[in-house]
């Protein structure tokens, strides 16, 4: 079926960042006020308009659909669709976009600019998830970096220059061996189409035969190198022990609306592209890295719940905390079975309503004191009982309670882990206790306690407007957590239909191997 | 009905939490007890009509992926029936009692509304214990699990300006989390092997399970044994069992409301609940079953040698119930659950009792909660000393032997005791006796320091010594009646012949007798013959049979332990009542006869004694083994890991050139990095363009 509608969300705010950029003029206070609103109704009609996608999204069909097609500059292809795995995804960004701006109220500097950098952001990152060609998914992939990089280099704290080079340098550097891997796979399957055509990146068998490369046996062949080289990026992304440092920096400086968009949506690309590319198209390499993968998840659930245990700044905590969490995902992910891919996308998206939600709680009461320090704080409950009730809410669905969306994700792939690997599930389930421990940690240190500090006495709760920013979110924590089925429907079907393609190029590598000895 | 009944606390807390501005505070906290009362009337409705057949009410779809599939429902049978009336009574029971207990708190200040807060935290809990009782799949059951865990933190540190409230509730919420491991990896081990985690299907492959081998970790291990001792570590978090333990005195730091409800008659039975309710599983289990009982015996040793020595009231009473669980999960552990179930049940009323009843104490007495400064309290406060006197002679034991007359502990911890001889399990019977002389010496211990002898600590305070108002006292009069009658009238069903055990939950008997009327004349038949040939041994009577998961317990065809323990020896019998005994007169004699006593000899005992006042020392070693350094390992990681390793060698060239490029960028652009950093992506745009149109070309 042809329409537009996937490129109508996708470019929407990319188009009101134009009108912005050409005839917003002036720095008064109407021309900020035109900003911020200008961005707000798109955001939100960018999101009307995706829920019309989710409703015309067919669940059923495992293919990609409401495929839009045009020929692009030098003879490629423009091709977007979404498909189960990657439509939940859009719709993560779409939701939270209106509320990361209505966040924003209060930016005082280049309001404009600050404006225009999130909806081009929004635009790269809806693309990166519908993007159905190898060097269309590259440029949007890569070039949603650079809004985010603005956003922290010049809304940031103060030492955002080395927060944002090194976020920028870390991303980069895994970006320039997936490239090359690109290249190479253009060169091997003679298309750059992901999927949705005749002749396809997705359908295509990319050589699995043992090579020698320099001596060493390289089993999975071909597979197993595209595939570390699309790891190195995607893993940076995740953030993935240990290349998971740039993060906690990154949100340190950003400002609260940047760590939202960066802990929601941003970090989901990594374990989208795992999803998209690395296992259907290398299942060989992922056979071989896959316990590898495992073990760095469970070591980096351990070891950032154990650093976030000792953290003094607030938002250094929940980074942590936010690789911790993406240790299930990738955990799950690698575990590839049923439950642990739903499980690794439930998880994704739930973390982006927790993470965002836990992010935005940390900004109410930045915009109040203007420090992150965990320390300066203490008894907010006191004077801030709304607040206190929504910090609770959401400090609990980080740890996991059942009934939040928290607990599906984890339950799931820890379900799943313990179908390939017990050690890895053992480990990886010793989180749930020391995510119970820093985060209740952090609640007590500044929430609980007798208000004793001169400096919050006079400290307001929640306005009406930071309070419909968080209703959202927490409807969706609920939602889900209660009737998973909300996405595990969604995905599901799309989910089975990896799993099995998976499942059978595994084996048939594995038969071909055995063949291939037997002829010895 | 059941729906009815469950959602009813739900939907109270929510009106009451959320509510209390539009309808005003009193009536937020009437309209969450009303809806608990009707939940607790519409369950005792259920129980008496329930016939023992098992059945299932679909609610929701709940989880559903792939091969794993969930529902929201309700599983009703004799075990949820059971549960039901013991926690929506005790609970609205205390939801009453609250009114008078919580009317002025001076943790709070002018004009604060705390009452609002507390009641929907109250009624919340009772919805979460009621989501874990009626779970048919372990995946609700396990909301219920964390929601009583969240609702028990929430309480724990209700006084929220208290830092020791905080660290209480903290502790209690990780401590437990330890289980929940265990728990956790319980379920998953059952899905990976049964491929369902409903109740059902589990009970349908649990013979299966005795005979398959699970790899988990190091070793191969018999998967019903290995999963049995996985979910018995999250019963034992929740239980406070030995190891586990250390958080539940330190929960006393809540409200004594939530002490009684959360803490001794409800939440912490939970865990004996799972391993009752996985019956079909730890019947295949014997070595996991064995260490049940053994650790159960411990608890319950360890506890109350602590809680001979500890002062302050509520701390008591905290060592008590971790020491009676202890009991329970000792006849869970020999394969008797029903008398597991029935010492739950008769517990519940006399521990909420001596809690609520000790928060009576605790109301006259100003807040204050140390026993040394209590005594001669009982002409002041009757009522409450009726209670305590009530609570006290059913948790010792009092009754007469060798009839089913007496209070309610009386019978459910006799019953214990002789499953334990009855099942052979002499380490488990002789510390429990051990246990019940303690027991009987630190109850009379605490009525003598506390109603008896001279009025000790601030004058003032004893001058003021005022009894409760009614809405502490009605709800202390209904749970008398349970102290004093549920021993003797639910005696039949959970400990009696096997016919009636059988019938009153639902198991088929192996063999079956004529049928119809004539299987009850049998049953007394075979209940007379029971008792008839117990001094020889002999016994008489079908056992329990039918497939695991047909009755809502499960007896394997060897479980001849209900009818051992009702054939044990006579001395057996009355041991448990001699103990009492001896620690009734050790109390007096140390309390009311020659009160000097106790101080001398803690002073000429003093490392025993030092040993049992700090608890066995488990607080101060699992802050030196635990939490000191997990705290270290996070700052090393953190400093040493991310910082120098990480940072500082893997990284190290990237970022060697971060201060080169900020330079760089700082020069051309004075400040303005985004032009650079736009070049690089345009670049690399433009270089992906360029390879792939050439490589088009071939």
């Amino acid at each position: 079926m042809e329409n537009n509608l996937l490129s109508i969300v996708t470019f929407m705010p990319a188009f009101a960042a134009l009108i912005l950029a050409v005839f917003l003029r002036g720095e008064d206070e109407a021309a900020q006020r035109n900003a911020k609103w200008l961005a707000l109704i798109t955001t939100t009609v960018t999101f009307i308009v995706s829920i019309f996608v989710f409703i015309e999204f067919d669940p059923a069909n495992t293919d990609f659909q409401m495929v839009d097609e045009a020929a692009w500059l030098l003879g490629l292809t423009y091709r977007m669709g979404v498909d189960g795995i990657s439509i939940l995804f859009v719709m993560l960004t779409t939701f939270m976009m209106p509320l990361v701006i209505a966040a924003s109220w209060d930016v005082k500097t280049r309001v404009k600019e600050y404006m225009i950098a999130f909806l081009v952001l929004e635009t790269l990152m809806l693309g990166v998830f519908m993007a159905l060609d190898l060097v269309l998914f590259y440029v949007f992939f890569e070039a949603s970096l650079i809004p985010m990089f603005l956003i922290i280099g010049i809304w940031g704290g103060a030492n955002r220059i080395y927060a944002s080079f090194k976020f920028f340098l870390y991303t980069f550097f895994g970006s320039v061996l997936m490239l090359v891997a690109m290249v190479a796979m253009f060169s091997d399957a003679g298309t750059t189409c992901i999927g949705g055509c005749d002749v396809s990146l997705l359908t295509h068998n990319f050589g699995s035969e043992t090579i020698d490369v320099f001596g060493f046996q390289i089993i999975g062949g071909v597979q197993t190198l595209m595939f570390i080289a699309f790891f190195a990026s995607f893993a940076v992304k995740m953030p993935m022990w240990p290349v998971h440092t740039w993060l906690p920096d990154a949100h340190v400086q950003a400002p609260t609306a940047g760590s939202v968009v960066l802990a929601a949506i941003l970090l989901k690309m990594g374990g989208y592209g795992f999803l998209r590319f690395s296992l259907p198209m290398f299942p060989m390499g992922a056979e071989v890295v896959g316990p590898l993968i495992l073990w760095l998840s469970a070591i980096a659930i351990v070891y950032t719940s154990l650093v976030a245990l000792v953290q003094e700044d607030m938002k250094k905590l929940i980074a942590y905390s936010s690789v911790a969490h993406m240790g299930f995902v990738t955990m799950g992910i690698f575990s590839t079975n049923q439950q642990g891919l739903d499980g690794a996308i439930f998880q994704m998206i739930s973390h982006g309503f927790i993470s965002g939600a836990l992010f935005l709680s940390v900004g109410v009461i930045y915009d109040r004191m203007h420090t992150r320090d965990i320390d300066a704080y203490g008894g907010l409950v006191n004077r801030m009982p709304v607040y206190a009730m929504l910090f609770m809410f959401f400090t609990m669905a980080n740890v996991g309670l059942p009934g939040t969306s928290g607990f599906i994700g984890e339950f799931l792939t820890l379900m799943a882990v313990f179908q390939v690997n017990t050690w890895v599930a053992a480990v990886a389930t010793t989180g749930v206790i020391f995510s119970a421990a820093y985060a209740l940690w952090l609640y007590r240190r500044v929430v609980m306690g007798d208000l004793i500090k001169e400096s919050l006495k006079m400290i307001s709760d929640m306005t009406a407007r930071e309070k419909w920013i968080f209703a959202p979110l927490v409807a969706m924590t609920l939602l889900l957590g209660i009737y998973p089925a909300a996405v595990l429907d969604i995905i599901g079907p799309s989910v089975t239909a990896l799993v099995d393609q998976y499942d059978t190029a595994v084996a048939a590598t594995d038969a071909a191997m055995q063949t291939a000895e037997a002829q010895n | 009905m059941e729906l009815t009944l469950l959602f009813a606390p739900l939907v109270g807390s929510l009106l009451c939490g959320f509510g209390w501005k539009v309808f005003g505070e009193t009536a937020a906290c009437w309209i969450a007890t009303s809806l608990l009362f009707l939940s607790a009337l519409l369950s005792w409705v259920v129980f008496i009509g329930f016939d023992g057949t098992s059945e299932t009410i679909q609610i929701l779809r709940f989880i559903e992926s792939g091969s794993l599939s969930t529902d929201w429902a309700i599983r009703m049978d004799r075990l949820t029936a059971i549960m039901l009336i013991v926690i929506t009574t005790v609970s609205s029971l205390v939801h009453l009692y609250s009114f008078g207990y919580m009317a002025h708190d001076e943790n709070f200040g002018e004009g604060v509304s705390y009452k609002p807060r507390f009641f929907a935290y109250l009624s919340f809990f009772t919805f979460a214990m009621l989501m874990l009782v009626t779970s048919n799949n372990l995946v609700q059951m396990f909301f219920g699990w964390e929601g009583v865990g969240v609702a028990s933190y929430l309480l724990i540190g209700f006084y929220y300006k208290k830092p020791s409230a905080n660290a209480a509730a903290i502790k209690a919420f990780v401590v437990n989390r330890v289980g929940d491991f265990g728990f956790a990896l319980g379920i998953f081990a059952l899905f990976f092997l049964t491929d369902s985690i409903n109740l059902d299907d589990i009970f349908a492959a649990a013979p299966d399970l005795a005979d398959t081998t699970l790899t988990f970790l190091w070793a191969d291990w018999n998967a019903a044994n290995l999963i049995a001792f996985l979910l018995f570590i999250g019963a034992m978090g929740k239980s406070a069992q030995l190891f586990l333990h250390t958080w539940l005195p330190d929960a006393m730091e809540g409200p004594t409301p939530v002490s009684a409800l959360i803490h001794a008659a409800t939440m912490v039975t939970a865990g004996v609940f799972l391993v009752c309710r996985m019956s079909p599983i730890m019947e295949f289990a014997p070595e996991a079953m064995a260490f049940v009982t053994f650790l159960g015996a411990t608890t319950a040793f360890f506890a109350a040698t602590v809680g001979l020595v500890q002062t302050d009231i509520k701390r008591v009473i905290a060592y008590s119930t971790c020491s009676q669980l202890g009991y329970m999960f000792v006849a869970a552990g020999v394969g008797m659950y029903s008398a597991a179930m029935f010492h739950l049940l008769t517990h519940a009323f006399f521990k909420a009792m001596l809690f609520l009843g000790a928060g009576s104490v605790i109301h006259a007495m100003h807040h204050e909660q140390d026993m040394m400064n209590y005594g001669g309290l009982r002409k002041k406060i009757p009522y409450t000393f009726a209670a305590m006197m009530i609570g006290t002679l059913a948790i010792t034991g009092v009754g007469i032997p060798l009839t089913h007359i007496g209070f309610a502990g009386f019978l459910s911890k006799d019953a214990i005791i002789e499953s334990a001889f009855g099942a052979g399990a002499m380490y488990g019977f002789w510390l429990l006796v051990i246990a019940a002389a303690m027991t009987s010496f630190y109850s009379w211990r605490l009525i003598f320091l506390t109603f008896f002898g001279e009025a000790r600590g601030n004058k003032h305070t004893h001058e003021h010594a005022h009894e409760s108002p009614m809405t502490m006292l009605v709800p202390l009069g209904v749970l008398a009646i349970g102290a004093i009658f549920s021993g003797m009238v639910f005696y039949k069903s959970f400990f009696g012949a096997t016919e009636y055990v059988a019938d009153f939950y639902g198991i088929p008997l192996a063999e079956m007798a004529e049928g119809g009327d004539t299987a009850v004349e049998g049953a007394e038949e075979a209940h007379d013959n029971a008792d008839a040939g117990a001094h020889d041994g002999e016994h008489h009577g079908p056992g329990f049979g039918g497939a695991p998961g047909e009755g809502a317990l499960y007896f394997g065809a060897d479980n001849t332990t209900l009818d051992d323990a009702h054939g044990v020896p006579v001395w057996v019998k009355v041991s448990p009542f001699l103990a009492m005994l001896g620690g009734f007169v050790m109390a007096l004699w140390f309390y009311i006869w020659n009160p000097t006593l106790p101080g001398r000899l803690a002073a000429s005992q003093r490392p025993l004694y030092l040993f049992l006042w700090n608890k066995w020392y488990f607080d101060e070693i699992y802050n030196f083994i635990f939490v000191r350094p997990a705290m270290a390992i996070g700052r090393f990681l953190w400093k040493r890991g991310d910082g120098s390793v990480i940072d500082g060698g893997l990284n190290g060239l990237a970022m060697g050139i971060v201060p080169w490029l900020t330079r760089l960028a700082g020069r051309a652009q004075s400040g303005y990095i985004f032009t650079y950093a736009f070049a690089m992506v345009i670049g690399i745009a433009i270089l992906v363009t360029w390879m792939t149109m050439t490589g088009g070309a071939n």
